[in-house]
């Protein structure tokens, strides 16, 4: 280690009592007028290892650089307005499936963590090089689905613990 | 020599003493993202403007809060020591009371109409922030018997990308509360906690109106090493 490298700060929990400091004023919306592509709702949903709603996490979402966060409702809900993600070509030529990049806080998080959202149905994601990483009985859990009637919002569960819990990464 | 060999610098996920940690840390081990797939270091914006009392806590009501005057500064910094300009530092905390101005908290200290408790700034051209607040008090929590947390100040740091992130909380020197705290203690390496305290500062301090406190903040470069290998 050179004199000059610093150690990074330690993360500590988000607490319970962040809502005044860090979501009074909603990020709730990823795209402006300028935006392409077909508007969606996307409602993500985080649940705890007993399957109970986490009614005080927050969830940060990025999209093509654009920022959102929204705290999570009595029902361990919050919603964003986006558009429909378009597939990406990496650097190597690979074909990477649409997603939005997660990071969710909460108490009883002593550190953030980081997850993705890929959309059913996109034909990118069987080569995507990101969830060929993920064991394949675990890769439906970053995949959100539509809702079941026309217009409704896209839904994705984030499970933080349980026999079905989201696959989160270590960057 | 990297970084993931201060082994202990960050938390776990799973710290039994904070009981809130064992039904929501994930149980299955974090999937190591190569870098060269991760697109967390893409530029992330879109924050609402800074406003004028934004980084004055004890001005954005008609009168002055209950409490002692502080200023809260530092450098915010990169794991290669250069200052991170342009970043978005928020905080929020209790008042002098030990009370947060937030429904769920029924703490029976009285709440302060002329203090929020929340402040927001963007980090100069050499990484510096700086907060006028008041001092928070400590509080009650229900993590064990006749727990308490340490007074504190939340900081929520965002450089320009996703890799950058961190939340963390600011102590103050010599608290009597530290040993019993778990979240203090979740950090196993002695001098990584030392870090959270920030310093009494005589030369931020000003002469008859606040005392100062100096805290710098260390966060992730692009190089860095993934977070789960330094626990």
């Amino acid at each position: 280690m050179s004199e000059d490298t610093l150690v990074a700060t330690a993360s500590q929990t988000v607490g319970p009592f962040f809502h005044f400091g860090l979501t009074a004023t909603p990020y709730d919306r990823l795209v402006d007028h300028f935006s392409a592509g077909t508007p969606i709702r996307l409602t993500i949903r985080v649940t705890d290892g007993d399957d109970l709603p986490v009614t005080d996490a927050m969830v940060e979402l990025s999209q093509a650089g654009m920022f959102g966060r929204m705290a999570t409702d009595a029902d361990g809900r919050c919603e964003f307005e986006t558009v429909h993600p378009s597939p990406a070509t990496g650097h190597d030529a690979a074909r990477r499936a649409a997603h939005i990049l997660v990071c969710v806080f909460a108490r009883g998080l002593l550190r953030h963590l980081f997850t993705r959202i890929y959309f059913r149905g996109d034909p990118a994601l069987d080569d995507d090089p990101v969830l060929q990483l993920v064991p394949e009985e675990r890769r439906h859990t970053l995949v959100a689905f539509p809702g079941e009637i026309l217009d409704a919002p896209w839904r994705f569960n984030l499970r933080l613990q349980g026999p079905d819990e989201t696959v989160f990464f270590n960057v | 020599m990297s970084a993931s060999f201060h082994s202990g610098s960050q938390p776990p996920l799973l710290y039994d003493g904070y009981r809130s940690t064992l039904r929501r840390a994930p149980s299955k081990p974090l999937i190591r993202l190569p870098a060269a797939l991760s697109d967390l270091r893409e530029p992330v914006h879109g924050w609402w403007p800074i406003g004028e009392t934004d980084n004055d806590l004890t001005r954005q009501h008609a009168e002055e809060p209950q409490g002692q005057r502080i200023i809260v500064t530092g450098q915010v910094l990169d794991e290669d020591a250069r200052p991170v300009t342009g970043a978005l530092v928020e905080i929020w905390q209790a008042n002098a009371g030990g009370r947060y101005r937030h429904v769920k908290d029924d703490h029976p200290a009285p709440l302060d109409p002329h203090f929020t408790g929340a402040g927001r700034t963007i980090t100069d051209n050499d990484g510096r922030y700086e907060f006028t607040t008041i001092k928070p008090g400590a509080y009650p929590w229900r993590n064990h018997d006749n727990a308490w947390r340490p007074a504190h100040i939340h900081f929520s740091l965002f450089g320009s990308t996703f890799q950058t992130r961190l939340v963390t909380q600011m102590y103050f020197p010599d608290d009597p509360m530290f040993d019993y705290d778990p979240m203090f203690q979740s950090i196993r390496d002695d001098r990584a906690r030392q870090r959270l305290v920030s310093r009494f500062d005589l030369a931020v301090t000003r002469p008859e109106w606040a005392l100062g406190f100096s805290f710098d903040i260390v966060l992730r470069g692009d190089s860095a090493t993934p977070f789960e290998d330094r626990v």
